[in-house]
């Protein structure tokens, strides 16, 4: 195992960050943690890079243990923090550089690890980190991270405030880096990414939800899910809120998804029901959940 | 220029020394619209936001915020606008209720007045064991949530949103969306950025931002149906780097 992490927990005064964890992943898997912010997912991130004790249990990355080898684990995990670790006065391949010199490398030679990623940035190599956009930043810390070729890398929410074609790249890039055994344990609050691993644990109030694939996790969804839709968004919200036999009713996008208290439900009730309160263009299909869908009706 | 926008934009630029972070952007935005400012990192919505919201000078062109002139009259422009920026916007090491407090005389209303809101607030936000809490100690949907009604304390016409739902839990996400959609229809208008493609179709219209430049403005359905796709991830795939 790459990652083995057994019985967990962590308390800062009162609030219990993490509760009884335990989770296992293998060498070269893509393994997501998927959990809202304050669930205790950068906790986590930082005792298993050593940079905070638990309080019980215990883990080890790579088959050194988080309290007794630290030194080793240091050396051989990379690890993107969510907020920023970037020097905001060196300018954008100076701090490229500096994350390469303290591991002993340098950016030639592991420049192909980086390559899809920096490009984007390397236009603007001379620019301090502190004059970059929002996302900008996300990829030169995502570099730095890489810059060392780790076996294990973290990655805490790395395309939060990245946009969509960057994202899109961004998880092909993990899935290369993944061809080349690195292990990889990523969050995120996108639940379109915790499609894309191989294995993920939903997380929130500190306890872990669930462990499987993503597939097992979206068939594991308890109730049959319509999307509705009418030329009226906002009042088909309205609507869907105050219907007597809505279960829940969250927006997608452009449609609303929606599932019923009855188990016996027909969409053809709604129907009528949406046409009584004067809808029109109402479209009412069956629809497969998705890992939003489970994380919500998990953390209700 | 008509009195019924909100936002009227010609020509609008930005430089720093050689590059040119805004390029010459034309827009206008009705009264009560939600408008989606969409783009790619770097395209320069933050830049432009900061231009009409009066903080930035621009190197040239001309904007109307609340029909005021941004470059000439930026300190009505930001009496009559809520601003949440990119970065969270409120005090960290604060309550929530000294945050509202500190706001609302900055805001410059009166004693009684920042009481009453600070309670509406509390009441709408179902915050009444968090109040005194500080605010770094809050789940950052909460802090969203928080930010958004303070920028809302002086009872501004247009509210500015950067990427004000950035790593917020999907239901959170929704709560939120649900606060604009209320203040849109007391005839708000809403300026917002994301990069979450489901909250563009909540937009009555979007903006495309490609490296300073806007390349597209429309609905999200007449984009949809304008770039042959069926969603507004791939409109945005396609713009902003050419993927099929
Ligand atoms: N003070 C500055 N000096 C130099 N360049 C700057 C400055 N401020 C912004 N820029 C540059 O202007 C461009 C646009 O930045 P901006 O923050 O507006 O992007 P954005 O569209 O908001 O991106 P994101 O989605 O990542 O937040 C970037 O290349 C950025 O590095
Ligand atoms: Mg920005």
């Amino acid at each position: 195992m790459s990652i083995i992490v057994k019985n967990i927990s962590k308390s800062y005064g009162q609030v219990k960050a993490l509760d009884d964890i335990s989770l296992e992943v293998r060498p070269g898997e893509l393994f997501g943690l998927i959990g809202p912010d304050g669930a205790g997912k950068t906790t986590l991130f930082r005792i298993l890079t050593t940079l905070l004790l638990p309080n019980e249990g215990t883990a080890s990355v790579n088959g050194f243990d988080i309290v007794k080898d630290y030194k080793s684990i240091r050396n051989n995990v990379g690890y993107m923090p969510g907020r920023f670790s970037l020097y905001q006065d060196l300018t954008v391949e100076e701090n490229l550089r500096f994350f390469a010199t303290i591991f002993g490398t340098t950016i030639k030679e592991n420049y192909d690890l980086i390559r899809d990623i920096y490009v984007q940035i390397e236009p603007f190599k001379n620019r301090r980190a502190g004059r970059l956009s929002g996302g900008m930043k996300q990829k030169l810390a995502l570099s730095c991270a890489l810059i060392h070729k780790p076996k294990v890398l973290f990655l805490d929410e790395p395309t939060t405030g990245v946009d969509p074609v960057s994202r899109k790249e961004f998880w092909e890039m993990l899935k290369r880096l993944q061809k080349q055994n690195i292990t990889i344990f990523v969050s995120t609050p996108y639940m379109d990414e915790a499609e894309l691993c191989d294995k993920i644990a939903l997380i929130t109030d500190g306890k872990i939800l669930q462990i499987n694939t993503p597939e097992a996790i979206k068939a594991s969804f308890p109730k049959k899910i319509y999307k509705v839709r009418s030329s009226e968004t906002f009042k088909l919200i309205q609507d869907l809120g105050t219907y007597n036999k809505t279960h829940s009713a969250y927006p997608f996008g452009e449609y609303i998804h929606f599932t019923s208290t009855q188990s016996d439900f027909q969409p053809s009730e709604l129907i009528d029901y949406l046409k009584a309160n004067k809808h029109n263009q109402i479209e009412v299909l069956e629809t497969n959940a998705t890992i939003e869908d489970t994380f919500m009706e998990l953390s209700k | 220029m008509k009195a019924a926008n909100a936002i009227q934009v010609k020509n609008l630029t930005k430089t720093f020394g050689e590059f040119t972070a805004v390029n010459n952007i034309s827009f206008h935005v009705g009264k009560g619209e939600v408008f989606g400012f969409l783009g790619a990192n770097g395209a320069g919505k933050t830049t432009a936001m900061k231009m009409l919201i009066g903080i930035l000078k621009p190197t040239s062109g001309k904007a109307q915020v609340a029909n005021y002139d941004i470059t000439s009259h930026a300190n009505d422009v930001k009496k009559n606008i809520g601003y949440m920026s990119q970065r969270f916007s409120l005090y960290n090491d604060l309550t929530i209720k000294e945050n509202i407090t500190f706001f609302g005389g900055i805001y410059g209303l009166k004693k009684a007045t920042i009481k009453t809101k600070t309670q509406a607030l509390i009441n709408d936000l179902g915050l009444h064991d968090e109040a005194n809490k500080l605010v770094g100690s809050l789940p950052l949907g909460w802090k969203q949530k928080v930010a958004f009604s303070v920028s809302l304390l002086h009872d501004p016409q247009i509210i500015f949103l950067d990427e004000p739902t950035g790593g917020v839990d999907p239901i959170t996400r929704r709560q939120f969306w649900e606060m604009i959609y209320r203040e849109a229809h007391k005839g708000k208008t809403i300026f917002v950025t994301t990069h979450y493609m489901d909250e563009a179709e909540y937009c009555d219209r979007v903006s495309i931002m490609v490296e300073g430049k806007i390349e597209a403005l429309d609905s999200p359905k007449n984009l949809k149906t304008q770039y042959k796709v069926d969603s507004m991830n791939q409109v945005f795939l396609k713009l902003a780097r050419n993927i099929e």
